[in-house]
C-alpha cells in the first residue's frame, strides 16, 4: 500500500493526538480518584492522599532514566541520531517527575515527620538522581559538536544508572544501621480502594510521561531540521546568490 | 603478560611525568591537609566528636583531593597532546583506561598514606591499622576508575575542572557511604565480618565500575 508523506503526517499527528488526549483523561481521572475516590488515611488524613502522585512520578521518573540508559546502549552500538534524542528526551521528563517526588515527598514528610528532610532511603535515592541527571543536563550543555554530545552522554547515561542500584542498597542499609526515629511509624493500612487509585495514578503518570517525551523527541527534530535549514540559506547566501522567501 | 607490559609503560609514563614536575601529588597533599584543617574549624573536632567525624572527614578530603588528581591527571595528557600519542600507539584501548587508571590511583595511595598518620594524630584516632588499609585501596580503586572515565569525559568539555566533580561526586555515592561506613566500624573495633556487607558493597562496585569502564572507555577516547 503507498502511502503519501502527507498521509503519514496526518496518522503520526492523529496517533499524537489520541495519546495526549487519552493521558490528558487519565491524569483527570486519577485526580478525581485521589481526591474522591481513595478513603482517607485513619492517621495521616488528607496528607496522605499525595502519595498517589508521589508514587506515580517516582516510578515514571526511574523508568526515564532506565530508559535513558537503554538508549545510550543502542546509541552506542547504532550510532543513530533517533537514539540519543530518545535519550535526552527521557532524562529531561524523568527530571521534572523526579523533582516532582522530591517536593511531594518534602510536602509529606513536614505534617506527618515533622521536618521537610528526612534521611529516608527512597527519598534520598531520588535526591541522588535528580544530582546525576542534573550532571547529564550540564555534560550535554558544555560539549561542541551534536556527535560528540551525544557519544559522552550516553557513556555517562550507562555508567549513572549502573550505579543507582548500589547506591540503594548503601544507602537503605546506612539508614537501617543507624535507624531513624522519624520513620518508625510508617506503616499504612491499604485498602482495595488505595490500590486501585494508585494503579491509576502509575497509568495515568505513564501516559503523561509518554505525551511528553514524544513532543520532547518532535522538538529536537524539529531544532536538526532548522539548523539544517539555517546553515544551507547561509550557504546559498555566502555563495552571492539571492534567497527567496519561504 | 604483553598487555600488563603495556599498562606498565602507562603508568611508568605518568610517575615520570609527576616526578618531573610534582605538581599532581603536592596539591593534593597540601589540599588534604588544608581540607583537614578546615574540617576541624568547622566542625570544632575534639575528642569524642572527631573519634566519630573522622571516618567521613578522612573519605570526604581523599574525594576531594582525588578529584584534583583525577582531572590534572587528564588535562596533562590533552594539553601535552601525549592522548594522540597514547591513541596512535598499537595498544588496546583498555590498557590505555587501566594504565591510567592504575597511575591514578597510585598516586592517590600516596596521598592516603600521607593522610593516614596525619588524621591519627589531629584526631587522635587509630586509623594505621590493616583493616582500615583494606578498605582504603577497596575504597579508591572503585573511586580512580569511574574517576578516570569521567576524567577522560570531563577533559572534552568547555568547564574541564569544574566539570569533572559535578559528574563524580553523584555517582560515587555507594563508595563514599561504603567506605566511610566500613571505616567507622572498623574504628570501633568490629570485626571484619561485622562490616562485611559494606566490604561487598565496594567489592561489586570496584567490579562493576571497572567492566563498565572497560566497556565504554572505547567510545569516550574516539576522537
Amino acid at each position: 500500500m503507498e502511502e503519501s508523506v502527507r498521509d503519514r503526517r496526518a496518522r503520526r499527528d492523529m496517533a499524537g493526538l489520541l495519546l495526549a488526549g487519552t493521558s490528558g483523561i487519565l491524569v483527570l481521572a486519577a485526580v478525581g480518584m485521589v481526591f474522591l475516590y481513595a478513603p482517607r488515611e485513619l492517621t495521616m488524613g488528607d496528607v496522605q492522599r499525595i502519595f498517589y502522585f508521589h508514587v506515580a512520578s517516582a516510578w515514571v521518573g526511574f523508568f526515564g532514566f532506565f530508559v535513558t540508559f537503554l538508549a545510550g546502549i543502542v546509541y552506542l552500538t547504532r550510532g543513530r541520531r533517533r537514539w540519543d534524542i530518545l535519550g535526552l528526551a527521557s532524562v529531561e521528563v524523568g527530571l521534572t517527575f523526579i523533582i516532582m517526588t522530591v517536593v511531594t515527598g518534602m510536602l509529606w514528610a513536614k505534617p506527618v515527620w515533622g521536618t521537610y528532610w528526612t534521611w529516608e532511603p527512597r527519598l534520598t535515592i531520588s535526591a541522588v538522581q535528580l544530582l546525576i541527571y542534573v550532571a547529564y543536563g550540564m555534560l550535554r550543555g558544555s560539549i561542541e559538536g551534536a556527535e560528540r554530545q551525544a557519544r559522552f552522554a550516553a557513556v555517562y547515561g550507562i555508567v549513572a544508572f549502573v550505579t543507582v542500584p548500589l547506591s540503594w542498597f548503601a544507602i537503605r542499609w546506612w539508614r537501617t544501621i543507624h535507624p531513624d526515629v522519624l520513620t518508625g511509624g510508617e506503616g499504612m493500612a491499604v485498602t482495595p480502594r488505595m490500590v486501585q487509585t494508585l494503579i491509576v495514578s502509575i497509568v495515568a503518570f505513564s501516559g503523561l510521561y509518554a505525551t511528553l517525551l514524544r513532543q520532547r523527541i518532535r522538538l529536537e527534530w524539529s531544532r536538526d531540521r532548522f539548523t539544517r535549514l539555517r546553515s544551507h540559506l547561509e550557504r546559498k547566501q555566502s555563495a552571492g546568490r539571492p534567497i527567496r522567501s519561504a | 603478560m604483553d598487555y600488563l607490559r603495556k599498562v606498565a609503560a602507562i603508568v611508568k609514563k605518568d610517575i615520570a611525568a609527576e616526578l618531573h614536575t610534582k605538581e599532581m601529588i603536592s596539591a593534593m597533599l597540601v589540599f588534604s591537609a588544608l581540607a583537614s584543617l578546615i574540617f576541624s574549624f568547622a566542625l570544632d573536632l575534639r575528642g569524642e566528636l572527631a573519634e566519630a567525624a573522622a571516618p567521613g572527614v578522612l573519605w570526604a578530603t581523599i574525594a576531594f583531593a582525588g578529584t584534583l588528581g583525577l582531572s590534572r591527571s587528564m588535562a596533562r595528557e590533552e594539553q601535552t597532546g601525549c592522548i594522540d600519542g597514547l591513541l596512535l600507539a598499537p595498544v588496546d584501548r583498555t590498557a590505555i583506561f587501566f594504565g591510567k587508571a592504575a597511575g591514578n590511583l597510585l598516586f592517590m595511595s600516596i596521598v592516603e598514606v600521607a593522610l593516614l598518620p596525619l588524621f591519627s594524630v589531629l584526631f587522635d584516632v587509630g586509623l594505621m591499622e590493616a583493616r582500615i588499609l583494606v578498605v582504603l585501596v577497596l575504597g579508591t580503586v572503585g573511586y580512580a576508575a569511574v574517576g578516570t572515565l569521567l576524567a577522560a569525559i570531563a577533559v572534552n568539555t568547555r568547564a574541564r575542572e569544574v566539570m569533572l566533580p559535578v559528574l563524580l561526586l553523584p555517582l560515587a555515592v555507594p563508595v563514599l557511604i561504603g567506605a566511610v561506613q566500613a571505616t567507622g566500624a572498623f574504628l570501633e573495633g568490629a570485626s571484619l565480618a561485622d562490616a562485611q556487607g559494606w566490604i561487598r558493597i565496594l567489592v561489586v562496585y570496584d567490579l562493576v565500575i571497572v567492566a563498565v569502564s572497560v566497556l565504554t572507555f572505547d567510545y569516550v577516547v574516539e576522537d
